[in-house]
Parts: structure tokens; C-alpha cells; sequence
């Protein structure tokens, strides 16, 4: 909670890997891999975990020879949830400690934050965290899921599979929810669903006071057709949400809830057998059976010497975007960002969950999407995954940004409006 | 659906019934759809299924609902139940057991829709079934997705019916299918007429969906049961769309066509005879394309007048999907009927949740009117008060696995230890600022933000769970509008019996009478024996107690996070201070007002709860504007200040 | 006069001295400066600390003078930051935008002009259409005003409510902490029209000055804090001296029998109160273009507490106890959040500062508020008279 909270000086904590560096000798200076995830505030709790994902794959990369002969160090620094914050480090990491790439952030607000000072420096960011698209920095890599990666193909799922006809939009008051929501609108009107059949409420953070909500929700079942919730509500919120919904008597059965902001993490905070039948959708899940999800699970649960820690969607967001990274530098032979930048189109490295991701030139992820039930055990059942879906920055549904493209890698823009035929601007919109 | 389907497959089967003897091969006939089925495709398999008439089908199909069904690397299906890597199998068609590592085998995982066609047709064997639990099941089913078919067996299967309120349940719901699927005007009608007294959701979707309509746009008004005639020129560009729609007129130009007509049309820089560079001003745009227009170039531009005589020129219209005019009049006359008597239960049911959100201001904020109204101490901490008692509540249920008696030990152990952290704060800081009550302010502050960040460094900032016991789960309904959770009455039934210890303690005990003297006068007070720094010690303690238990209670509805007191605090202070300070009614009245004043506002604009939050701030800084002693104010000496 | 005012005040003269020298030290020692020992990202840091002094000070004048607890002064800070925010959003979309559409065959028409820059700014929120408080954000003259006039007067007219009730005390300070969380719901709201949660960002990047370098545009921030920071210590010094002062003091220290005298009360405080909200909008003003992104967390009600919390700890009813104490704390916190603190490993556990600053500060709290209520600003009376000042 901290707000004022200003400054930055001298040196920040190095998390330096345990390597020796008698292996890198030949090597100048060591490769800077920036890491800007909140450690203390409201969103420490999401945030320091990926902090922990990237010193393990910075440490597993350097026990594997490091990277062109040189050791990576990881420099590891505290925004504290404190949004201008976020600018002031990501300048720190870029002109102090001169970081070749940068790892961070979560929610949208911290992104738009740290955006202008990337692209002024000509930084590199990897955002981890799914989010509401409208977007497409020349600096930045989304390796989180775009609104067609997850809203898009849930929404699809309760039409086709739930035979759902009624929605509820329940969200937390902020961009991506709203966003995602007006996504969501025009998609279900363009599908044929009439737009009185659509309820839509927004909540402050942290809200409790659910039942007249879940009144309304249950009353929308008084036209006789299937009602769903999709619940874009964020963090401690819903623990009231699904208490209620529970205390109501409703079921996954009656009124099935997905959600977007409710993985393994957040599910360790709830008494899961009220949840039980409810939906998640993400490009991950803990419970995907590959060898690799099970080595991945190894090592971490190894690296953090718990070997309760679950795992979630935004580290293997991470895991993908580092080692696509690693890929990238090798094949450019420089931690340069603009040849690093053409060396990331077109990059592949095997999901967790099975089959491969692609680096796209609107720099989003083809990934596949996952759809689970929650289990008793505060787990997914996966019911659905589809083939790799590629990532849209601009949402076809939505009339302004329909006619938009990004295309980094043939147009050299990330706004191009294919109407006119020109880059609408070439920096980002914060 | 299933009817039609079903006839076909009675035809297949008789062919491939020679072939399929057993559960096994129907199933390996159609393996891809069993491995993955689709809500939509699984239709035509669960008809076959049933039609086999094979004793082992219902047994399949409940497993295979569980997601206790595999499949091996060979395409066979099995039942199994996996622990540690090793599957326990059963053979779908001989019931025999046998084990084998889960490796080889894959889960089948049907998804919630397929369950619930699953369900559908499980319906017939389980309604006549001996268990009691699977002929709920089955009423269960039907009530979620109501099928003409099952009518008759509904209606057979009633007179056999040992369970009373199974039977009770069972005639409702056969009087529900009767109304929409009935096979006579005049059943049907009776049934429709029946429904007009029942608020419930079943009763009411039923009613709608024979009331459910098609809209229409045509010349001449069409043939059929009209619900409605529409007046176009309420909305006249979305009735011009769906004329449009209808390909009964042209589509009329946005002004984005207008400009990529055009630019596709510039001659030597001007389109027209209007020059190119003018063309930032919109009404030239429009004589530039009346221009192309008229030169036969572009397709003429929908005026609004053009558009109004379009839409004058055709009668858009809802005509009932039903046909029977009788039969839509009686569900009309019922439904509004029973929106009639649902409005009135939506406004009782919203002064239950006011209540009861009232009740949780009350209980948030009585520790405080105690603090802060009785002996004018600015307790910014209070909220944390609150945190610690719910996180005792979450250490108790730590050690305690059963839910009731965990509850029963938190709440006196809330209570104790901030009844303890109350003392210790009191003696240590706050009697030291008795003569500062601003500096009380920031001083209890300082603590607050401490507190809550040892809470963060001992719990984490994950939200933890707090369980109520079951006899607390579910909500007691009065019927399918009114209902409000078992919790939230525990809630309520505990605020009032706080307000009656502490009117009780104040009015009828010594410690009561000692702290009134100390209020409305300490040296006076001290004057006449009473110990004032043992009675402040005593209060604060008192009200942090108080506070703690709170906790316990808020914890138990909502969640238990480092930052829930800070959620509180200055929603309390404000029920304290809009109430009138030093006066326990008047915290009553505060709650009461605000809980049904964000309620209130709630209802007005229930897309928007924040827009709610705010608006009540704001109507409780104007009326203490208005009232600045709050509205049970105190008279007399102990009022100045 | 002037000499009088000096005399009366010799803080003042100490206080601009000792500013000049850090403004002159630190701009030698920048990027920008030649010699690239302060960071620029050090210098926003340092630029923002003055713009909170500058508010520092308003707050300890309408508390340490006036006697006045207002927990919501920051709002007013944050309005100022909304002011200006919306400005240089606009116009910076605005050129954004002219560029893109000269690209068009057509000229544009006004309408699409508009249109464009509503979705450009508003399309991350959802939405296309200008609100209307942006109405005047085209002008900067026009914001400029509103850096000052729309802090004033939400001020003016919440102060002339509360004190024509005659709510004094706690009372007010409940209040006003009602009014600050009011607004910081109204700005979370995504239909208030400021980008809700998102609030405005890249306020870093000036219209008009693109080519010039951060580094440079940086230390231009900082002179102007600096600058507003001597000009408020002047102006606050002077209210708080003379006659106006003498009754300002006596109201905080007995209202009453000032309202005996024949003092029109609710004025004074509603002069000061107003006054400072003003100074406080324009801090904010200067604040967020170094900050680079303002949303509605910024005027939580914690905000404005911890205000207080600079004042009490830097030393009331002493202007440059004000300063030192929004320096001091919001430097260390930084320097204790920002994880450059080392850890103390006691054996058993380890400390880390990031997770035990704020037990460390709230704990000093209460015993500054406890043990040493005339907080740091306190120490310069144990020294001899006209000796050393500030920092």
C-alpha cells in the first residue's frame, strides 16, 4: 500500500546466479536480463512468483553454458505496486544497469506506465499477463494471452457447448474487464444473441457485498433459457463471489461461471469444493499432461523447495517468451533490440501444454487455448484445448479497431489501418 | 430434437442391432464421439444407447458422466477409477474388475453441456429408480432442461412416487411441462392458469417461453398470433437496418463511405465540380456525393426523409411463435400476474440484503462508536482489529478441523486477544493522548499501517479461507426472488444481540454507569471514586473485543485478506458519525441509513456497484452538512466539544 | 517591508539560500549538466520530492497554522495532476493524430478529427466519445487554469459547507477524508471519462518538445518545482506572519474565543483551507509530467494520511519542517522499498526491509507522535539562534 513511494538510488538487490564464472571467462561483460515485478504491495502476490520464474530460468540457462559464452544476470528490482514506480525502474534497468531485455509487470495500468520510457530508451519488455489487446508497442512482446486467446474462445465454448443464451458480464471496475466486456458484447450481438439477453456489472476492487448481484444474475433465468456468467473479476473479490453463488444454491450446473483471472494461485485462497464444475480459461493449466509441464513442475517446485507450489498460465508465459528470447539472441549473435527484435519473428519453442508457440510479427503468441473444470483439489479438469490460436492485437469486433493491423516485421507498424493504407503512429498508445 | 432422432435410430438400429450385442461395439462404433463428445453430436450415440435396451447402459452412463470412463491405447472404453497410477477397471459389458497402470489409458473428461444431454436421457431409467437420490437427480434434469418427451413418463411416474415432497416437487413440475407441451388447448390453458400465483424461476421461463416472439418487417401485416405492432420512428436507424437486413431497402451510406466514394471518384482535384481541398467540411462532402449521385456514379445517399418514408411504407411487427391466440392471452394474463407479485418480492428481498448489509455496517462499527463515541478516541486501527480477529479465526481453524466448534472457540479467542491488543494500545499510546485527539488520529494510524504489514509478513498477501460449518451453508428461501444466505441471518442475529449486551452493559451494569460518568465528565467522575484510567482501559477493550468478533463474522462471508480493515474503516467512522457520536442507537440509525441508502441507490443502477459506493459518500457528506451531530445528537453538557 | 518580512522570517532567506544551492548543485551534477552523476531517473525523483514539499507545506499550513486536520488534501493534488494530464494527453494524440489523417486523400473534416483522437485516447478503456470535463482540454491555458480554479473551488465550496456547520475537529478530518475517497471512487469509474483504473499516462513526453531529450526536459521539471517550491515557501511564509498569521494561529489554538473577538472564523479557514488547495493543485501539476502516469489510486485516502504523517514527522507548524519531513520519509521509503537497503540476517530470520519499512514507519509514527511531537523540525530549536537552516 505504499504510494509515495519515490525514489530509486544506488545499487538494487543483483540476484546473481549461484554459477561460477570461471566458465565464462572469455565473456566481457555479463548479459542483463531485467526483472520488474512487484515484490512488496497489492500485487506482490501475483508478481513475486514470476520474480522467482525468472531467476530459475536465468539459473537454468546459465548451468546450460549461459548464453553466447556469457553469463546472464538476472537484475532483479521492486516497483511495489506503485505504478509510477514502474516507469522510474524500467529507466533505471535500461540506463543504470543498461539491461539488454526486461521481464515484467502485470495489469494493464503498470504496462501503459512503463511503455513511453521503453520506447523512448528502445528498450525490450516481455509482458507475461493475459490482457485486453488495443495494443502494439515496437518494444514490447506480449507472451500473454490477447482477448481472442481467451475471452474469445471461452465465449465460444458457452454458446456451442453449454448452449448458453443469456450472459452475465461480471467484472471488476478497470481496463481489462471493460475492455474484454466490450469485446465480448460485440462479439455475442454479431453471434445473434440480442443485447438485452447481455447483463453487465462492474464492482470495485475487493468487493464483498454479493447478493443483490447474484439475485440479479439467478433472475435472469426467468426467461427460460440457459444463463452463464463470465466473471472477469479480479483477485480477492471473488472469494465473496462464489460464496455467495454457493450460499444461493447455485451450481456449475444451473449457472456455469468461467473466469478469467482464476488460476491454480488463486485458487489456493478459496475453499474449492463450492467452486467445483466452474470454469477457467487459460493457455495453461498446471494439470496439462506433457513430460514437460512435469519437468517444469519438478524444477520449480525443486527451485522454490516447496513442492506444494502450483503452477500457472503467466509463468509459462514467461518460460516460453525467456527461452524464445535465448533462441532470438543466439541466432542474432547480439543482445542488440532491433536485430534481436527481426530475430524473434517467426521464433518456436514447445508449449507446456503441447504443441508449439510462435512468435508473430504483431508481436503476440500462437498459442493453444484450455478451457478446465475446477477440481475439489483446487486444480483443472481440462475439458477443451484447441489448436494454437495466433494473438490479434486489434479485436475484429470492435468497429475503430476491426479496420487495424499490426504487422512489425513487413509494415514496420503496430497501428497500420488497412483502410487508408497508413501507419496510423509508431509509438504506442498509452 | 431427440424425438425425431430417436425415430431414425429406431430404424438404423433394427439394422445394426444384429451387429451390436454389446455395450462395447455400439460404443467403439462411434469412438471418436464417446472419446470427445459434443453437446451438439452426442444426441444421435446416447439415442442409440438407449435403444439398445442393454441392462448395463445406465450404469455406463452415469460413469461415464463422473468422468470415471477410460479409454486405452486400443480404442476399448472402460470404467476405472485411478489412485497412484493405477487404474482399477470394470469392463463395460461383463462388470468384471481388473487393474492395469493409468499409462496406457486416457480419461474421458465430457464436458458440462454433454453432462447435462447425458443427464436428459438418463432420465427414464432413473425416474422409476429405487434410490431416492437418482429419481431427485432425474427431476433435477428435467427442471434444467424441460422436454416434451418426458412429459408422460412425468406424469406416470407421480402416482408411484413414495417421497412426499418429491411428489409435490414432481406435480409442480409435471404442471410446468404441461402448460408448454400439453396436449390439449384446454390442458394446457388450466396448467397456464395455475402457474399465475408461482413467483418461481421455472414457473416464470416457462410462461416466457411461451410467450417468446419473432420480430418481422414486411409490406402488409402478416398472418399468424401478432403480439405487437412496432412504431418504427421510436429508433428509426435501427428499423431502417433491419429493413436493410431484410433486402427491403437500400442500405444507407455511413459517413465512411461517403468518403471512400469519394476519393475512388477525383477527377483532376475536385469531385464534382467541388474542389478537393474543401472537402473538410462536411456539408460539401454531401454535395460532392449528391453530385455523384445524380451522375448515376455512386448509389443515392439515404436522407433521413428518404429513410422515414421507408420505414412508413412497411409495418415491422412481433408475431408469438405459439399459433393459439387462447393460449398466449392466458399466459399473458398469468405472466403479469406474476411479475405483479415478483416486483413486490424484489423490493422485500432488497430490504433483506440492506438489512443485512446495514447489519455487517453495524457490527463493523459498534467497536468504533464504543472507541470513538463514547470516549472520543480516534481509533484509526480499528479496521485492523477487525483483520485480527479474522485471522484468528482462520489460526483456530487451522488446529480445529470441525468447522462448528472452531467457530465457537474463535469467537471468544477473537474476541480475548483483541480485547488484549485493545488494553495494551490503550496503555501504551492512548492514554498518553488523551488532550490530543487529533494526535490520537495519526498515532493509531502509525499502528494501523504496522499491524497490517506483520499481518502481510505472517499471512502472506494471499486472501486465506475462513469456512462457515455447513449448518451456516446455504441461504433460507422463501421462494425463488426472495432468499438471503444463512450466514448473513447469523450475521444480523449477531449484531442485534451486541446491541443488547451493550445497551445492557451501559444502561443496566456498573461498569456502564461508570463509563457514562467518565464520558460526560471524567474529573467529576474521578471525583467520586471512579478509577477513569481503569474504565478507558476497560472500554477501548471493550470496543476492540467487540471489533475482533466482527471480524470473525466478516471473515466468515467474504474473505480474509491483510487489507479487510482498511476496507472498513472509513465506512465506519462515517455510519458512527451520521449516527451521532456517543450513542448506540444512533450507530443503528447510521448503518440502517447507509446499508439502505447504497441499496437503495444500488437498485436505481444495478450495472454500476462503484458508481453506488460513491454516490452514498457523497449523500453522507451533504447530510452531515446538514446534521453535523448525526441524527441521534447528543443534548446536554456531554454534547459540547 | 521586505526587510521587515526577512527579519521576521529569517527562515525564508536560509530556506531559499539552501534551495538555490541544491537546485545549481544538482543541475551541475545531471545528465543534462555534463557530468552524469545524478541519473536522470534520479532527477524525476528528485524534481517529484520538491513538488511534494510544495504540498508539504500547504498541509502544514492549514494543520500546523490553522489547525485544520484535513485528510484530503491530496485530492486536490491529484485534481491539479488531472488538469494537466488531460492536456498534454490531448494534445499529444491530437498531433498523433493531424499526422495519420494528412495520409488521407480527403482533408479531414472536424468531426473526424475529434472522433480519432476519442478513440485513440479512450479505445484502451472501451470507448470513443470525448466526455464532457474534456471539453476545455484542447487549451492549455484554459487546463492551466483549471490546475488552479478546480482544486479552489471543490475547496471553497466544500469548506464553506463544513465550516458554515461549524464542523470542526475529527469531524472534519472524516470528512474530508470522505470527500478524497468519493473522488478517487468517482475517478476509478471507467464513465467519469478519465480512463479509469488506467488514469492518464505518457505525461512524460511534452507536446511541442519531442526532440528534446528526457534528460533534459527532466531537469526543466525540477527548476520549476524548485522555483514553485521557493515561491510557496514565500507566499505561506507571508500568510503565516503579520496579522493574518497571529489570528490564523489563534483560531487553531482556541476558535472560539476568536469567533468573540469579533473574527469572521469560517473566512480565515476557508482562506487557507481554499488557498492551500490551490498550491496543492499546482504541486500536482508539476508532479505527474515527472511521474508520467496519474490514475485514481494516486488520491486514495491513504494519500492524504500519509501527508499528515511528513508534517507530523518533519514538525508542525514549522514550513520547513514540512519539507523535511516529505523529503526525509519519501526518500527513505523509496530507499527501503526499492530493496537497496541490505537485510539483517538475525540468524533465525532475516529482515527484509521491504517487508518491514512500513512496520519500521509506523512504528516511528507513533513514537514521533508519542515522544517528540514537535518532530524533526524540532532539533533546529536545541541549536543557538540564527544558526544553520533546513537541509
Amino acid at each position: 500500500m505504499t504510494k509515495r513511494t519515490l525514489l530509486s538510488t544506488a545499487l538494487p538487490a543483483l540476484a546473481l546466479s549461484a554459477m561460477g564464472t570461471a566458465a565464462f571467462a572469455e565473456c566481457e561483460a555479463p548479459i542483463r536480463v531485467g526483472v520488474l515485478h512487484s515484490l512488496s504491495g497489492t500485487m506482490a502476490i501475483s508478481e513475486t512468483t514470476l520474480a522467482d520464474t525468472m531467476q530459475m530460468l536465468v539459473a537454468q540457462q546459465n548451468e546450460a553454458g549461459g548464453l553466447r559464452d556469457c553469463e546472464i544476470e538476472a537484475v532483479v528490482v521492486d516497483p511495489a505496486s506503485d505504478w509510477p514506480l514502474f516507469a522510474e525502474k524500467a529507466r533505471e534497468l535500461l540506463t543504470v544497469h543498461e539491461v539488454d531485455v526486461i521481464f515484467g509487470n502485470w495489469t494493464s495500468v503498470s504496462r501503459k506506465s512503463v511503455l513511453p520510457v521503453i520506447e523512448e530508451l528502445n528498450g525490450l519488455l516481455f509482458y507475461p499477463v493475459q490482457y485486453e489487446g488495443e495494443e502494439s508497442s515496437r518494444n514490447v512482446f506480449y507472451t500473454g494471452a490477447a482477448p481472442n486467446q481467451q475471452a474469445i474462445p471461452a465465449v465460444d465454448y458457452f454458446l456451442e457447448e453449454l448452449g448458453v443464451e443469456q450472459f452475465a458480464l461480471l467484472g471488476t471496475d478497470y481496463v481489462y474487464p471493460r475492455t474484454t466486456n466490450n469485446i465480448l458484447e460485440s462479439y455475442l450481438i454479431e453471434n445473434g444473441v440480442d443485447a438485452d439477453d447481455i447483463f453487465v456489472n462492474y464492482t470495485p476492487f475487493g468487493h464483498s457485498d454479493w447478493a443483490t448481484i447474484v439475485a440479479d444474475v439467478v433472475a435472469l433465468g426467468a426467461d427460460g433459457r440457459q444463463v452463464g456468467v463470465i466473471s472477469t473479476i479480479n483477485g480477492d473479490a471473488n472469494v465473496g463471489f462464489y460464496k455467495e453463488l454457493a450460499a444461493a444454491g447455485v451450481s456449475a450446473d444451473d449457472i456455469p461461471v468461467v473466469a478469467f483471472s482464476v488460476g491454480e494461485e488463486e485458487l489456493s485462497g478459496f475453499d474449492t469444493s463450492e467452486l467445483v464444475g466452474h470454469l477457467a480459461a487459460w493457455n495453461y493449466f498446471m494439470s496439462a499432461d506433457t513430460d514437460a509441464n512435469a519437468e517444469f513442475i519438478a524444477a520449480w517446485q525443486e527451485y522454490t523447495g516447496d513442492d506444494t507450489r502450483v503452477t500457472n498460465d503467466p509463468m509459462e508465459a514467461h518460460y516460453i517468451g525467456f527461452n524464445m528470447w535465448v533462441a532470438a539472441v543466439t541466432e542474432a549473435g547480439t543482445t542488440d533490440v532491433d536485430t534481436v527484435r527481426t530475430a524473434m519473428y517467426g521464433q518456436e519453442f514447445p508449449n507446456l501444454t503441447g504443441g508449439t508457440a510462435v512468435m508473430l510479427p504483431n508481436h503476440h503468441l500462437a498459442k493453444p487455448v484450455l478451457i478446465g473444470e475446477i477440481t475439489a483439489e483446487g486444480q483443472f479438469d481440462i475439458i477443451s484445448q484447441t489448436t494454437e490460436v495466433p494473438g490479434d492485437a486489434w479485436t475484429d469486433y470492435l468497429p475503430a479497431s476491426a479496420v487495424l493491423v499490426s504487422d512489425w516485421q513487413e509494415l514496420g507498424c503496430g497501428m497500420y489501418n488497412t483502410q487508408t493504407e497508413s501507419c496510423v503512429q509508431l509509438t504506442s498508445n498509452y | 430434437m431427440l424425438r425425431c432422432l430417436f425415430a431414425v435410430m429406431m430404424v438404423l438400429c433394427t439394422v445394426t442391432q444384429a451387429a451390436a450385442q454389446d455395450l462395447q461395439s455400439i460404443l467403439q462404433t462411434h469412438a471418436e464421439e464417446v472419446a470427445s463428445p459434443s453437446r451438439n453430436s452426442v444426441g444421435t450415440l446416447l439415442d442409440e444407447l438407449v435403444a439398445s435396451g442393454l441392462p448395463q447402459v445406465p450404469a455406463f452412463l452415469e460413469q461415464w458422466s463422473d468422468k470415471n470412463v477410460w479409454q486405452r491405447d486400443d480404442g476399448l472404453f472402460f470404467i476405472g477409477i485411478e489412485e497412484d497410477d493405477v487404474l482399477a477397471l470394470r469392463d463395460v459389458d461383463s462388470g468384471e474388475d481388473s487393474t492395469a497402470a493409468a499409462d496406457g489409458f486416457t480419461q474421458l473428461k465430457p464436458n458440462g453441456g454433454v453432462r447435462r444431454v447425458i443427464a436428459t436421457a438418463m432420465v427414464q431409467f432413473q425416474l422409476l429408480d429405487p434410490d431416492l437420490t437418482r429419481r431427485e437427480t432425474a427431476i433435477a434434469s428435467i427442471a434444467r432442461r424441460p422436454e416434451a418427451a418426458q412429459l408422460a413418463p412425468l406424469l406416470a411416474s407421480i402416482e408411484d412416487e413414495t417421497d412426499a415432497a418429491l411428489r409435490a416437487r414432481k406435480i409442480q413440475l409435471a404442471n410446468i411441462l404441461t402448460a408448454r407441451f400439453g396436449e390439449t388447448v384446454e390442458v394446457r390453458i388450466a396448467a397456464i392458469e395455475s402457474l399465475s400465483a408461482d413467483v418461481s424461476v421455472e414457473a416464470r421461463a416457462v410462461l416466457n417461453q411461451i410467450l417468446s416472439t419473432r420480430e418481422g418487417a414486411d409490406i402488409e401485416q402478416p398472418e399468424g398470433n401478432l403480439a405487437r405492432l412496432l412504431n418504427p420512428l421510436e429508433a428509426p436507424d435501427t428499423y431502417y437496418a433491419k429493413l436493410v437486413d431484410a433486402d427491403l431497402a437500400p442500405a444507407p451510406q455511413s459517413p465512411d463511405d461517403i468518403r471512400r466514394a469519394l476519393e475512388a471518384n477525383i477527377v483532376e482535384g475536385r469531385i464534382g465540380d467541388i474542389p478537393l481541398v474543401q472537402m473538410d467540411d462536411p456539408t460539401l462532402r454531401i454535395a460532392a456525393y449528391a453530385q455523384l449521385a445524380d451522375a448515376g456514379v455512386v448509389p443515392a445517399l439515404i436522407t433521413p426523409a428518404l429513410r422515414d418514408a421507408a420505414l412508413a411504407r412497411h409495418v415491422f411487427y412481433d408475431l408469438y411463435d405459439e399459433p393459439d391466440p387462447q393460449i398466449t392471452t392466458a399466459a399473458q394474463t398469468a405472466l403479469s400476474s406474476v411479475e405483479a407479485r415478483v416486483g413486490a418480492a424484489q423490493v422485500a428481498d432488497l430490504t433483506l440484503d440492506a438489512l443485512s448489509l446495514a447489519s455487517i455496517f453495524f457490527l463493523a462499527a459498534i467497536g468504533l462508536a464504543i472507541t470513538f463515541g463514547v470516549m472520543g478516541v480516534i481509533n484509526m486501527a480499528h479496521g485492523e482489529f477487525i483483520m485480527m480477529g479474522a485471522y484468528t479465526g482462520y489460526v483456530v481453524q487451522l488446529f480445529i478441523p470441525s468447522y462448528t466448534v472452531s467457530i465457537f472457540v474463535a469467537l471468544p479467542l477473537a474476541f480475548a486477544v483483541t480485547f488484549g491488543a485493545g488494553v495494551v494500545m490503550e496503555r501504551l499510546v492512548i492514554s498518553r493522548l488523551y488532550h490530543r485527539p487529533l494526535e490520537t488520529l495519526l498515532a493509531t494510524f502509525g499502528i494501523s499501517i504496522a499491524l497490517q504489514q506483520i499481518a502481510k509478513n505472517i499471512f502472506g498477501t494471499q486472501a486465506r479461507p475462513l469456512t462457515s460449518p455447513d449448518w451456516l451453508a446455504g441461504a433460507w428461501v422463501v421462494n425463488d426472488v426472495i432468499q438471503i444466505s444463512y450466514i448473513r441471518i447469523a450475521i444480523f442475529v449477531l449484531a442485534l444481540l451486541f446491541l443488547g449486551v451493550i445497551l445492557y452493559i451501559l444502561r443496566r451494569t456498573r461498569l456502564g454507569l461508570e463509563v457514562r460518568a467518565v464520558t460526560q465528565n471524567p474529573g467529576m467522575a474521578a471525583s467520586m471514586g471512579i478509577n477513569p484510567d481503569r474504565i478507558n482501559m476497560l472500554t477501548f477493550g471493550l470496543g476492540s473485543g467487540i471489533a475482533g468478533i466482527a471480524g470473525v463474522a466478516i471473515g466468515l462471508y467474504a474473505k480474509v485478506t491483510s487489507e479487510m480493515g482498511a476496507d472498513y474503516i472509513v465506512q465506519s467512522f462515517m455510519t458512527v458519525v451520521v449516527g451521532g457520536v456517543g450513542n448506540v442507537w444512533g450507530t443503528l440509525a447510521g448503518a440502517t441509513m447507509i446499508g439502505f441508502g447504497q441499496k437503495g441507490i444500488e437498485w436505481l443502477n444495478p450495472s454500476n456497484t462503484l458508481a453506488a459506493q460513491t454516490y452514498m459518500i457523497l449523500l453522507v457528506i451533504l447530510f452531515i452538512q446538514f446534521r453535523p451531530k448525526g441524527i441521534v445528537a447528543l443534548k446536554g453538557r456531554a454534547a459540547g466539544d | 517591508m521586505q526587510s521587515s518580512f526577512i527579519a521576521r522570517n529569517p527562515s525564508v532567506l536560509w530556506f531559499l539560500l539552501a534551495l538555490s544551492a541544491f537546485t545549481v548543485l544538482v543541475s551541475l551534477l545531471s545528465e543534462a549538466g555534463g557530468s552524469a552523476l545524478i541519473s536522470t531517473s534520479f532527477l524525476k525523483t528528485l524534481g517529484k520530492t520538491l513538488c511534494l514539499c510544495l504540498v508539504a507545506i500547504a498541509m502544514d499550513v492549514v494543520w500546523g497554522y490553522c489547525g485544520i486536520l484535513s485528510l484530503g488534501h491530496f485530492a486536490f493534488f491529484g485534481i491539479g495532476g488531472y488538469a494537466i494530464g488531460m492536456w498534454l494527453m490531448y494534445e499529444r494524440t491530437a498531433e498523433i493524430v493531424t499526422t495519420s489523417l494528412d495520409s488521407n486523400i480527403l482533408p479531414p473534416t472536424p468531426d473526424e478529427i475529434t472522433d480519432a483522437i476519442g478513440s485513440q485516447i479512450f479505445g484502451v478503456v472501451g470507448s470513443n466519445d470525448f466526455p464532457l470535463i474534456w471539453a476545455f482540454s484542447h487549451s492549455l491555458t484554459l487546463q492551466l487554469l483549471a490546475v488552479v480554479l478546480v482544486p479552489g473551488l471543490l475547496a471553497l465550496v466544500f469548506g464553506w459547507l463544513a465550516f458554515r456547520s461549524r464542523v470542526t475537529g475529527v469531524y472534519l478530518s472524516i470528512l474530508t477524508q470522505a470527500m478524497t475517497l468519493a473522488l478517487s471512487l468517482h475517478f476509478f469509474q471507467n464513465d467519469t471519462g478519465l480512463r479509469g483504473n488506467n488514469g492518464l499516462s505518457g505525461l512524460q513526453n511534452i507536446p511541442g518538445l519531442e526532440g528534446v531529450p528526457q534528460a533534459t526536459v527532466s531537469l526543466w521539471f525540477f527548476w520549476a518545482s524548485a522555483f514553485a517550491l521557493g515561491a510557496g515557501y514565500v507566499l505561506f511564509s507571508w500568510v503565516v506572519s503579520g496579522k493574518l498569521g497571529s489570528v490564523i494561529r489563534a483560531i487553531r489554538d482556541d476558535e472560539t474565543r476568536v469567533r468573540f473577538l469579533g473574527y469572521h472564523v469560517e473566512s480565515y479557514k476557508l482562506f487557507v483551507f481554499t488557498l492551500t488547495a490551490m498550491v496543492a493543485g499546482i504541486a500536482g501539476a508539476l508532479y505527474y509530467p515527472q511521474a508520467g502516469i496519474i490514475n485514481p489510486a494516486e488520491i486514495a485516502p491513504i494519500a492524504s494520511i500519509y501527508l499528515a504523517v511528513w508534517v507530523a514527522i518533519g514538525g508542525r507548524g514549522r514550513l520547513y519542517g514540512a519539507v523535511i519531513g516529505a523529503a526525509v520519509v519519501s526518500l527513505m521509503s523509496s530507499w527501503f522499498t526499492g530493496g537497496s537497503a541490505p537485510d539483517i540476517n538475525l540468524g533465525v530470520y532475516v529482515i527484509k526491509w521491504t517487508d518491514w519499512w512500513l512496520v519500521l514507519l509506523g512504528l516511528t509514527f507513533v513514537a514521533v507522535t508519542l515522544f517528540f511531537p514537535k518532530g524533526i523540525g524540532g532539533l533546529f530549536d536545541l541549536l543557538p539562534r540564527r544558526k544553520g537552516d533546513t537541509k
